[in-house]
């Protein structure tokens, strides 16, 4: 309902607030003796022109308070950080204190520019504070998370060091410790893809004749039933000593995470399959070729990301198992390796890159999800 | 016969000789059908005879669930019947064919292709798409849904989506269209709009047609002849021949009359 309603009460405002106008919008109308059929649809047209003619005026600045708020949560981070003295550590003081403290004055400098480009509404920038304008929220309340975090570890010792860090250390972590950082990092994602790779092919393979064919249905969806629910965690040792290196038997345990529930998705997908559709493809003169390529597979499609999805999940959780227990590179290694000299601050660190990371592929997935299902919007929301 | 005036017309009679080439005679000869239920053989078919001439529109009509579709799907090809031979133009029907095609009551558009996309389907499947594009193009503008070629089926209305179906039908030539009430879903007013969309292409094209239908209306309405089913399982209680030109009027006194004798024919001739 909200949305017609809004709509309609909109273009009465100015009406409202200048009876002069409303009333020579309304005169013509009731005055005449043409038929209201044709009036209604004038008079609609008039309120919305005095509508156009008077937002410029008062509508072309409107000041961004909640721009504001963000610029005043940036400063209170910047202004704690930089005045309030930390708290001892037993070692030496945390160091990037006060580079952190004039980087978060600085974003507050870049959130006063956008605070007035949204409020004055500067035309090249209009993206920008649109993004703005939207994230404003999200940008005060990160700030005053971290003002939090910062309050806790270094200015009060509150959560207690070594094992707690302040924000600010983290800068550490990343500029002294970048090129192993880096390396795990790239290591993780390449050991991660491989696997995924293989898995959801294989996995979309199997699954796809498991739903077309019968006598593969036979024989594979016991053994799939039978072995599925086993974790491949649960594998690693012996994969270990089975494969010829400890990359292939991450590859393969990944590829085992990730194809479970593609092959059990893609099944159901096409297992699922409209049957009219193939009545109609085959009127039409379709090959078996043409029914699995053309019909089931692009049918099973949606279902198949949801397996995808469910499949990248299981894959991280192999992924960093995998690298703790016996790869020597890696995430899940720098975090094992942080943990033996006690470096908390660089675990810290390690699992920022883990979720960013992650998360980006993830997101990767829905944009490519959302350009191969383009046809599903409308239909499908999840 | 009610309708059935002093000269009736010869099927081959009705159709001109440009039209002749692009129809189908379809012969179902004593087919008998059932399938194997849970408790026992379920009989859909009894001994049919039915003789489609080149170019003729010929309804089904009968009570819900009778078997009138299982024949469709038999004379399709995507069954083969029980006992009994159906042929086109003299050759046995053993599979489906480009030249018999089916419209469904459901418009079974593929839902992840575009409208252009879902209406090249037949040629795509034939493998003939890369030369013939202009077909689909210009099936698409017999049924008026040119500007929709890229829409998705979900961004269309019931009678667009049909009409996407039956132009998805079209663009394959068929000799032979079979429609299982095509027109069932749709709504009254929509209905009798497509009615008479569908005489004008069935009179353009010249195929034959096998129309399924509930509607008494509708099938005096488009057919040369009208096939009256028993319930199931399903014999052929009558013919009647609809001998009136097109376009037809829908208060034409002999349409009206012919009406009464039809639903006394399905037994319902009391409650009029």
């Amino acid at each position: 309902m909200s949305v017609s309603a809004t709509l309609e009460r909109l273009p009465a405002e100015p009406r409202q607030e200048s009876p002069g106008q409303g009333i020579s919008i309304l005169n013509p109308h009731g005055a005449s003796s043409a038929p209201s059929a044709s009036g209604a649809p004038q008079a609609s047209r008039i309120s919305v022109a005095a509508h156009a003619a008077n937002s410029p005026l008062e509508g072309r600045f409107r000041f961004h308070w909640f721009g504001l708020l963000t610029v005043a949560a940036w400063s209170l981070l910047g202004a704690i950080t930089l005045a309030w003295p930390n708290a001892p550590a037993g070692f030496e003081d945390w160091v990037y204190t006060a580079e952190f403290g004039i980087a978060a004055l600085a974003v507050a400098a870049l959130l006063a520019f956008f605070t007035i480009s949204a409020s004055i509404r500067i035309g090249f920038l209009q993206g920008a504070n649109a993004l703005f304008r939207h994230g404003a929220p999200w940008i005060a309340v990160s700030a005053l998370l971290l003002t939090l975090w910062e309050i806790l570890t270094a200015k009060t010792g509150a959560l207690p060091p070594p094992f707690f860090a302040p924000p600010s250390s983290l800068i550490e972590v990343y500029v002294g410790d970048y090129a192993r950082l880096a390396d795990s990092a790239y290591n993780s994602v390449k050991l991660l893809l491989e696997g995924v790779a293989w898995g959801a092919a294989v996995g979309f393979t199997i699954g796809v004749s498991i739903g077309w064919s019968r006598t593969v249905n036979y024989w594979v969806h016991p053994i799939l039933r039978f072995l599925g629910p086993l974790p491949p965690t649960a594998l690693l040792p012996i994969a270990f000593f089975f494969f010829p290196s400890s990359h292939a038997a991450s590859v393969f345990l990944i590829a085992l995470a990730t194809g479970f529930p593609v092959a059990i998705l893609s099944w159901s997908g096409v297992a699922g399959v409209n049957k009219a559709y193939y009545d109609v493809a085959r009127t039409m003169g379709a090959s078996e070729c043409f029914l699995i390529f053309r019909v089931a597979i692009p049918a099973a499609l949606p279902q198949v990301f949801v397996g995808l999805f469910m499949g990248f999940g299981a894959s991280f959780v192999v992924l960093i198992v995998a690298e703790m227990m016996g790869v020597k590179s890696g995430l899940g290694w720098y975090l094992t390796w942080a943990q033996g000299y006690a470096a908390y601050v660089n675990m810290y660190g390690a699992l920022i890159v883990m979720t960013i990371i992650f998360s980006s592929l993830i997101s990767l997935l829905f944009t490519v999800r959302d350009r191969v299902l383009v046809w599903q919007k409308g239909i499908v929301k999840w | 016969m009610v309708g059935a005036t002093a000269k009736k017309p010869l099927p081959e009679e009705n159709t001109t000789n440009a039209a002749a080439h692009a129809a189908s005679r379809i012969r179902v000869e004593q087919v008998s059908h059932g399938f194997d239920a849970p408790d026992g053989r379920l009989d859909v078919l009894e001994d049919v005879d039915l003789d489609v001439a080149p170019g003729e529109f010929v309804a089904l009509l009968g009570p819900s669930g009778c078997g009138k579709s299982t024949l469709l799907r038999l004379v399709a090809g995507l069954e083969p019947a029980s006992a009994g031979a159906i042929s086109q133009d003299g050759a046995p029907i053993t599979r489906p064919d480009p030249s018999r095609i089916v419209v469904f009551q459901d418009p079974t558009l593929f839902p992840w292709r575009t409208v252009w996309d879902n209406v090249a389907l037949g040629l795509q499947a034939q493998n003939i798409l890369k030369q013939e594009k202009g077909r689909v193009d210009a099936a698409l503008r017999k049924v008026g849904l040119e500007s929709f070629a890229k829409a998705y089926p979900h961004q269309l209305s019931g009678g667009m989506a049909q009409r996407a179906a039956l132009a998805r039908a079209l663009v394959n030539n068929p000799k032979l269209l079979i429609l299982d009430e095509p027109l069932g879903k749709l709504d009254s007013l929509t209905r009798l709009e497509m009615q008479g969309e569908l005489v004008s292409l069935w009179q353009k094209n010249g195929f034959s047609v096998l129309l399924v239908t509930h509607d008494v209306e509708e099938a005096l309405f488009l057919a040369q002849r009208v096939v009256i089913f028993s319930p199931r399982p399903a014999k052929i209680v009558t013919e009647i021949a609809v001998d009136r030109p097109y376009p037809r009027h829908r208060d034409d006194p002999v349409l009206t009359s012919l009406r009464h004798e039809v639903l006394n024919r399905l037994g319902l001739g009391k409650s009029w």
